[in-house]
């Protein structure tokens, strides 16, 4: 397949880039990873008449962390989560949701903002940052901009960017001492968009209960959906079996699946109580101290022990 | 539609074109340089059949455009056969009988070319999730697997093998 014809513009810097965008309002599109992008060109999804590649600007493929957050600049890869070390220390749940993202060979090219910019509802960053009340950054004609994560999904496709502005890093605020989390998804074969996905950042107070909850939720929805009201209901409740449970139904309530091929809207909305009610449980063992690998999708079992839990 | 000059050095050979900006890094190699190890398969970044190393990292080739590769570096199955001497990935292939058809096969062995340059000693468990973005319809991935652990140990033994040292000059060049 083939894309339509479109100019290949390849500026050198954010600037240059924000200036290309507003010069060619609503026609532009930013070529970061690509991986959403150029299928989408293929299919001709989309036909934009300018394609403005930023890859070839200096110094944005940083993961460090710096003043309390991790930066995650816009052209930080997918695989650069899976390898930082810091990431691995302190922030478990983007490694969780880097491992379930397509496959080993997109994402050694597919970007963490691009994953945020694309506004796909299946998209799975969306929730963990969502989870983790991270805020991004965008850059514009006027300058930079803070958006928090809650405020920046509006629906299928839609987000708070503006046309001429770039997502050009994602702050995620250095977790507490007691603080972890999670993301699990239930995906029908390696690379498949979620059934339902959660993603989970619990803070623990002294006691081990729940100090703070954040809790996101993928592909049940027109968008990344924050479970506020199972937020509110952990806070400052000890996570015992009841509280669990009873905060996974209130997660489950707060979907609003759509039917298709992966399921009806009830399995899925039951989907998200079962991950939460798990991504609950790990989180907070996470939290406690205790060292727990990234889970292995659902569906993937090279032997058959690997999944039993 | 833009036109563009591009440079990149394919299985360490230089190449320069002039690309339309929307050609695909894949259709770049097969249709122009005509290195059609380089297979298409779904053409919808699902299946890996065109996985080639772009600065030695695993891409699929379908979802890049080729002026992306400008100034850079490729590297192709064809590129993997040294001086008539098949890569050890590619004799384990052949000795494990790791395919098929063979449609899947040249993204496979870039795959697990990638893996071993960065993990010498990869699990199962690392190998099946390294592969996971390449598809196989025929094999039922036991004998890749297997492939790639036997190249594995294979490659593991000849870097244990005393490299070839060229003799140093004793005294520099005077002039």
């Amino acid at each position: 397949m083939i894309p339509s014809s479109f100019d290949y513009l390849a500026p050198a810097t954010v600037g240059e880039a924000v200036s290309l965008l507003r010069a060619h309002a609503g026609d532009a599109k930013i070529l970061a990873g690509g991986q959403s992008l150029i299928p989408m060109l293929k299919l001709r999804l989309a036909e934009p008449a300018v394609l403005i590649d930023i890859n070839r600007i200096p110094g944005l493929g940083y993961v460090e962390e710096r003043d309390g957050s991790l930066r995650i600049g816009a052209l930080a890869r997918e695989a650069d989560l899976e390898t930082a070390a810091v990431v691995r220390q302190r922030y478990q749940i983007l490694n969780d949701t880097t491992a379930v993202i397509a496959d080993p060979l997109v994402r050694n090219t597919a970007t963490v903002c691009g994953n945020i910019a694309h506004g796909d509802p299946g998209n799975d960053h969306p929730a963990t940052m969502l989870a983790l009340d991270a805020t991004f950054v965008a850059q514009g004609p006027g300058g930079t901009r803070r958006i928090p994560a809650r405020d920046f999904f509006l629906g299928l496709f839609s987000t708070a960017l503006n046309e001429d502005e770039i997502l050009v890093e994602i702050a995620v605020p250095r977790p507490a001492e007691r603080g972890a989390g999670c993301y699990l998804k239930l995906e029908r074969k390696v690379g498949d968009y979620a059934t339902a996905g959660v993603a989970v950042q619990l803070t623990l107070d002294v006691a081990g209960g729940c100090a703070r909850a954040g809790i996101g939720l993928t592909n049940v929805g027109a968008m990344a959906i924050e479970a506020v009201r199972a937020e509110d209901f952990l806070r400052n409740k000890p996570l015992d079996d009841a509280t669990i449970e009873q905060a996974s139904e209130i997660a489950a309530s707060e979907a609003d699946p759509l039917e298709d091929r992966r399921g009806s809207a009830d399995y899925k909305r039951d989907v998200v109580r079962v991950l939460t009610d798990r991504a609950l449980r790990l989180a907070a063992s996470r939290a406690a101290g205790a060292r727990i690998a990234t889970p292995l999708p659902f569906t993937y079992s090279p032997s058959q022990t690997a999944l039993r839990s | 539609m833009s036109r563009h000059q591009i440079s990149v050095t394919v299985n360490g050979t230089a190449q320069r074109t002039e690309v339309d900006a929307r050609l695909l890094l894949v259709h770049y190699l097969r249709d122009e340089l005509r290195l059609t190890g380089t297979h298409i398969g779904c053409d919808t970044t699902h299946c890996g059949a065109c996985t080639v190393l772009l600065d030695g990292t695993a891409v699929k080739s379908c979802t890049l455009f080729a002026v992306q590769a400008d100034g850079r570096s490729l590297s192709t199955v064809e590129g993997l056969e040294l001086g008539g001497e098949l890569h050890a990935v590619q004799k384990a292939f052949k000795e494990e009988h790791a395919l098929q058809c063979g449609f899947c096969t040249p993204g496979m062995m870039m795959s697990a070319v990638a893996l071993l340059e960065r993990n010498p000693t990869p699990s199962e468990l690392e190998i099946r999730q390294a592969i996971s973005g390449n598809l196989c319809r025929c094999t039922g991935y036991v004998n890749i697997v297997k492939a790639i652990q036997h190249a594995a140990a294979d490659m593991r033994a000849a870097r244990h093998t005393p490299a070839y040292v060229p003799v140093q000059e004793t005294a520099p060049a005077r002039g």
